[in-house]
């Protein structure tokens, strides 16, 4: 038997050995062991190089170096390196100004016409003149502030607003100076105004025979006293001629008929309201008075015309006066008196023109 | 002497710095655990006088502003034992209380707890020339004292002048311009081994802080557990930590004995690991859950389970589903705490608190919040027994104020208004060549 013929053969060439088996296995731990047996824990405290690195991230001194300088440096530098270079300045200053010439240059910022009111056509073309750029331009080109303080130097313009306006239009809203007096002086006749600013100059009195008179040096600069006093000379404007700036400092007022009523320095107004109120209780405009005194208020002094001296004198048994002052001899009084007349009418005359 | 006082000297100098930067941390370097926090030093001036808040006890002058507490590494019996694991302890805390604080502390007032302390009481006695206490005349009563051989390798940790007396009037606190003839002075001196001293200073050097104080643990839980009138009237505090229990008799608001009991809480956990064969950390939390004192009926019936509560399974079903009631844990830990106070009563004993006018006594630490402490302390101590917690002081955070951090707050009031120490007086000059000279000057206005 097959079998028994393998006992019967030596064990090695037709028999395989027992397979090895492993040696019976110790029981594995509970699933709860396996977690339990953990990798060592790690050391909380720290090591001594992140404990330092801690404390020196705490000191102030450090912790601003860190958080502003170093950053601030970096950038610096990098800014620096990359402006360095001659044509990276040249290219980032040229985009720079491009840049800013574009958005200067937009529709939306620039101004095509201007529009000015209230000027006269004179006024009008010196202030299109004096624009500083040609039309159309940015408006980011003109300086309004500057143009403004520029054109209120004109005499003329007391006033001018000036706007940009949506739409590219330059609106200047200009406020004229109104002519209020004349002023003849030393150079020729000038227009001024209430405040007595200069508003033109012009040749002849006869341009503007509206407007009342004044003379003398200083006067231009005390105008609005003499428009308070013309307010005031109400029942005499008829015959004013004008009012004159004696020794720069006081008034005459010049009447026709070569009549003058000499002004104190302070409280004008006043003495002429007085000199008025005489002129109305005794008439005293009206007679033979070349000039009303009034250059020390508390004494009014009366002028009397050459006339009226004789009449008082012939009155009184006098000789009378010639016009230079002389006395005259009793028997060519009647041509003396003929001859004073002339000459204040001679006189009435140069005032007018004056 | 003289390089101790100049030590001592410097370390107030470092103080005094830290007041004036108006940072300071406070390390309480304990057994069982690390306590780390930062005072903020505002100065007076930080309350008005209407909103109540008077000088305190000086704690009104800081407020707390960070604070860290870790598990303590390489510190047995209340000294450093692995340098390394406690620098490393050290570095941890002080870490964790800086990122709460948001500020860098240079200047660290530290606690020693253990290093055997050994307290004296010395007497000096001078005679004064210009029959009125001047400041140097204090000084020189200091140095009078005679110092007694304290033995090799110690070192003076407090050196506190604890009453004056000039002529027959005792009891003074401050004898300046007080007229007389004899000035003494009783001076109470605590002292430990130097090395355990150098360890703690080294284990702060290395740590890159600055130590700005050293203070013994007992005195500072004094400090803090006690309330004034029991600091005025006599009382000991006992500061129940896990490695060491350390004893401090206060009179007269003056520390006038400190001693230490070698024995504390990390012993009643290790006998728990030993009579239950659990691990450690299982004692531990056995002990603090559910461990008392006083045994009762109703704890027979108390089953604890102690197999793997805390910690893995052993693949023993058997040992993971053990229980034992709660006479039995109480049975274990009772014999070890009545030890622990049997040494403290020897401490007390030995250091005459028997006669003291009131003998009060404060249990602090954490051991002491072991539940019937206060009736078992109450048996073997005397009658006059509470558990004291530390006084409050402002931005401690509520898990800090429990006992066992009477330590660490009584040093933050040591850091704010320390009491007089002998270093702080000046050292007496050597005045014999100016008395010298000034004999000369006299013989020859006397003679000529």
């Amino acid at each position: 038997m097959p079998g028994l013929n393998r006992l019967t053969h030596p064990l090695g060439w037709g028999a395989r050995p027992a397979p090895a088996r492993p040696a019976g296995q110790r029981p594995q731990p509970a699933q709860g062991v396996a977690t339990a047996a953990r990798p060592q824990r790690r050391d909380p405290a720290p090591s001594r190089l992140a404990y330092r690195l801690t404390r020196m991230w705490l000191t102030p001194l450090y912790r601003r170096f860190i958080r502003v300088g170093l950053p601030a440096f970096l950038v610096c530098m990098v800014a620096g390196i990359w402006l360095s270079d001659e044509t990276r300045r040249a290219s980032l200053q040229g985009g720079v100004t491009t840049l800013v010439e574009k958005v200067q240059t937009r529709e939306a910022f620039m101004v095509h016409r201007m529009e000015i009111t209230g000027a006269s056509p004179a006024v009008e073309k010196g202030l299109a003149a004096m624009l500083p750029v040609t039309l159309p331009a940015s408006s980011f080109d003109i300086d309004l502030d500057g143009l403004r303080a520029q054109v209120e130097r004109l005499d003329a313009i007391e006033k001018v607003e000036l706007r940009i306006k949506p739409g590219g239009i330059l609106s200047a809203h200009v406020t004229e100076r109104q002519p209020a007096v004349l002023w003849r002086h030393a150079r020729g006749i000038d227009l001024l105004d209430k405040g007595g600013h200069r508003v033109a100059s012009v040749t002849s009195r006869d341009v503007r025979r509206d407007l009342p008179m004044i003379a003398g040096e200083g006067a231009g600069a005390h105008a609005s006293e003499a428009m308070a006093l013309i307010d005031a000379a109400g029942p005499v404007l008829p015959r004013l001629r004008g009012l004159e700036r004696m020794g720069e400092r006081r008034w005459d007022v010049v009447l026709d008929r070569g009549q003058r009523i000499m002004l104190p320095e302070d409280r004008a107004v006043a003495a002429l309201e007085q000199a008025l109120a005489m002129a109305r209780d005794g008439d005293l405009l009206a007679r033979d008075v070349v000039a009303v005194d009034l250059r020390d208020p508390a004494r009014p002094v009366l002028r009397l015309g050459l006339t009226a001296q004789n009449t008082l004198r012939r009155a009184q048994g006098l000789p009378e006066l010639a016009p230079d002052g002389s006395l005259i001899e009793p028997d060519e009084g009647g041509a003396s008196g003929a001859r004073g007349k002339t000459t204040a009418a001679a006189d009435g005359r140069a005032a007018k023109r004056g | 002497m003289r390089d101790l006082y100049q030590a001592q000297r410097t370390m107030r100098q470092m103080r005094r710095n830290a007041m004036a930067r108006g940072v300071l941390a406070v390390l309480d370097i304990g057994t069982s655990k690390i306590t780390c926090i930062i005072l903020q030093f505002d100065g007076p001036g930080q309350f008005r006088d209407t909103d109540g808040v008077g000088p305190m006890a000086g704690q009104s002058s800081f407020r707390v502003i960070g604070q860290f507490t870790t598990q303590s590494r390489g510190v047995r019996y209340g000294e450093i034992d692995t340098m390394g694991e406690t620098e490393r302890a050290v570095r941890h805390v002080v870490q964790g209380a800086q990122k709460q604080a948001g500020v860098r502390v240079d200047h660290v007032i530290a606690s020693i707890a253990g290093a055997r302390p050994a307290s004296y009481g010395l007497a000096g006695e001078i005679t004064l020339t210009a029959g009125k206490v001047g400041e140097q005349d204090v000084a020189a009563v200091l140095a009078a004292c005679d110092a007694p051989d304290f033995g090799r390798g110690r070192e003076v940790l407090h050196a506190q002048p604890v009453n004056f007396a000039v002529d027959a009037r005792s009891g003074l606190g401050d004898p300046r311009d007080h007229v007389g003839n004899r000035l003494a002075v009783d001076m109470h001196v605590l002292t430990i081994d130097g090395t355990a001293a150098s360890n703690l200073v080294q284990c702060i050097r290395r740590c890159d802080l600055e130590l700005a104080g050293v203070g013994s643990a007992a005195y500072a839980a004094g400090r803090a557990a006690l309330v004034e009138d029991e600091q005025e009237l006599g009382a000991a505090c006992i500061d129940m930590g896990g490695g060491i229990t350390g004893v401090s008799i206060f009179l007269k608001k003056h520390m006038i004995f400190a001693d230490a009991v070698r024995m504390g809480g990390d012993l009643v956990t290790r006998d728990i690991s030993q009579g239950l064969r659990v691990p450690m950390h299982t004692a531990e939390w056995l002990k603090t859950r559910h461990g008392g004192l006083e045994a009762t009926g109703r704890d027979d019936m108390e089953m604890i389970a102690v197999g793997a509560v805390s910690g893995p399974e052993t693949g023993d079903w058997e040992t993971d589903r053990r229980t034992v009631s709660r006479a039995d844990l109480i049975g274990i830990m009772r014999p070890r705490v009545e030890e622990i106070l049997d040494g403290v009563r020897a401490v007390l004993d030995a250091a005459g608190f028997d006669h003291m006018p009131s003998r009060q006594v404060v249990l602090t630490g954490g051991a002491s919040q072991i539940p019937g402490l206060d009736a078992l302390a109450g048996r073997i101590l005397g009658q006059n027994v509470r558990i004291g917690r530390p006084l409050r002081i402002q931005g401690l955070a509520q898990q800090h104020t429990a006992p066992c951090h009477a330590a660490t707050v009584g040093l933050a009031l040591h850091a704010a208004n320390p009491q007089d120490e002998w270093w702080d007086f000046e050292m007496p000059v050597e005045r014999a060549g100016v008395i010298g000279l000034k004999r000369a000057v006299r013989w020859f206005r006397n003679n000529w």
